[in-house]
């Protein structure tokens, strides 16, 4: 059917302009442009669109690349534990350290929280509904030392670890999470269980927690090792001035 | 009737007809086989995407560890189906035809305006091809080079990791519309789909459609 060997030589069409080109140079110029400065139009974006976003009723909108979650991690793959499998750990400078499965968790009295989430790279999804454990409540169970100062939260990912001190962990804002959008916490969000601390950027709000180790001073979490502020107060911290979540 | 007789009927109908023109060849072998291993491609890559971005899907599907690598290693091989095809004696006509694409006439400008449209004579490809031909092939390598920022994050600036997620995001929806719009057009005419299954494409199609590369074709 197809003769590939056609004899006829394909004439070379080497006039007109070359706007094929020039489109194609011009869009990774506009690919470079989002990459340098897509961090600043993604914080105005947040801003001024994300808002009318979450009032659009038709649920299309949604779609656009506003005011939603991005899954980072920092290990090659996604953690997953089961919630059959899951146990926290609470030790260190306490009087009794102890171990809850994500059953036990989940049946101590249970906290409703529903704040904006803020991502220090600049993404904000507005009115998340958490549900989770005041960490407060660990906190007392365990009998925290006086020699204790800090927490140190641990995730089973394996590399990923936050902190905390004594003051900002008792806060009323401050919870292990296992419910999320009114479902169970799934893998991408850092179930079964992980902390969220509402008035600090995203990356304070270790997730896949399976560790609160407390501690006599701070010890520098994973991003912190690496630049970011260890106060990561939304708005009053990493040079960023977001509204407060 | 004899049948001898009816065998001289029929040539001499098969006479006083003019002969049909036989097919011509619009896309090679290697042509065929960079569209469609790309369209494989861009079908995977499309579709564990939108797994990666859109929540409910994510929830469907699930994986999202087989997803992502599914969506990294087609993404990485993205460009090797046109870098193979490209080079070479056997990428000829493939190389000819990216010219032609490149190549707008004064013609093709008009074409985009409706009312100036009469009278308006196109080459081997229509305007909107040309353009979406540039399209993928610039926002392809928009993704590949921001999807390996988002993959290898650590080695640049915190804001470059947001910048690429940004591009990469809004670049998707883009492919997606030229994409579907592409799907849309060619199942649409089916001569000029055959063209892309089978190689060729019937005289008469390209004398109306592609009236300049007919011409160049004819003996």
């Amino acid at each position: 059917m197809a003769d590939d060997s056609d004899p006829r030589p394909a004439a070379p069409p080497a006039t007109g302009t070359p706007v094929g080109r020039r489109v194609f140079l011009g869009l990774l110029g506009v690919g470079a442009a989002g990459v340098l400065l897509g961090a600043h139009v993604q914080d105005w974006l947040e801003r001024e669109v994300g808002p009318l976003i979450s009032k659009d009723g038709t649920g299309l909108a949604s779609l656009l690349p506003i005011g939603r979650f991005r899954i980072y991690t920092v290990t090659g793959s996604l953690p997953s534990r089961s919630r059959a499998d899951y146990t926290l750990k609470v030790d260190g400078l306490v009087d009794q350290p102890f171990e809850v499965s994500y059953h036990e968790l989940v049946a101590m009295e249970p906290t409703n929280l529903t704040r904006d989430f803020q991502c220090v790279t600049g993404w904000r999804v507005p009115d998340v509904e958490w549900k989770g454990v005041r960490l407060a409540a660990l906190l007392d169970r365990a009998g925290v030392q006086d020699a204790a100062t800090a927490l140190k939260f641990h995730s089973f990912d394996g590399a990923y670890s936050e902190s905390l001190t004594l003051a900002q962990a008792r806060r009323d804002d401050v919870i292990v999470a296992y419910e999320f959008e009114g479902s169970p916490l799934s893998d991408e969000h850092g179930g079964p269980a992980r902390l969220y601390v509402a008035p600090m950027y995203g990356y304070k709000s270790c997730k896949w927690l399976d560790r609160i180790e407390l501690t006599k001073d701070v010890e520098e979490g994973y991003w912190e090792v690496r630049g970011y502020d260890v106060d990561g107060w939304v708005g009053r911290s990493n040079g960023r001035d977001d509204d407060a979540t | 009737m004899t049948i001898a007789e009816e065998r001289a009927a029929r040539s001499a109908a098969r006479r006083a007809r003019p002969p049909a023109e036989p097919p011509l060849l619009r896309f090679d072998r290697v042509e065929r086989a960079v569209h469609w291993i790309n369209a494989t491609l861009f079908g995977v890559l499309m579709l564990t995407g939108a797994a990666l971005y859109a929540g409910p899907i994510s929830a469907l599907v699930g994986n999202r560890e087989l997803v992502r690598a599914l969506h990294v290693y087609s993404g990485i091989l993205l460009p090797v189906p046109l870098l193979l095809g490209v080079i070479g004696a056997h990428g000829k006509r493939l190389r000819t035809d990216l010219g032609r694409l490149n190549r707008w006439s004064r013609d093709d400008a008009r074409w985009f305006r409706k009312r100036q449209r009469a009278g308006v004579v196109l080459g081997k490809f229509n305007p909107g091809q040309k353009l979406n031909a540039a399209f993928i092939a610039g926002a392809g390598v928009v993704m590949l080079a921001t999807g390996s920022i988002m993959k290898w994050f650590q080695a640049f600036p915190l804001d470059w990791r947001t910048g690429a997620t940004f591009a990469h995001d809004w670049f998707a929806l883009g492919i997606w519309i030229a994409v579907i719009g592409h799907i849309l057009f060619a199942v649409r005419d089916g001569d000029a789909l055959d063209g892309m299954l089978g190689g060729t494409v019937p005289a008469a199609w390209a004398r109306r459609n592609a009236p300049l590369w007919y011409e160049e074709l004819r003996p």
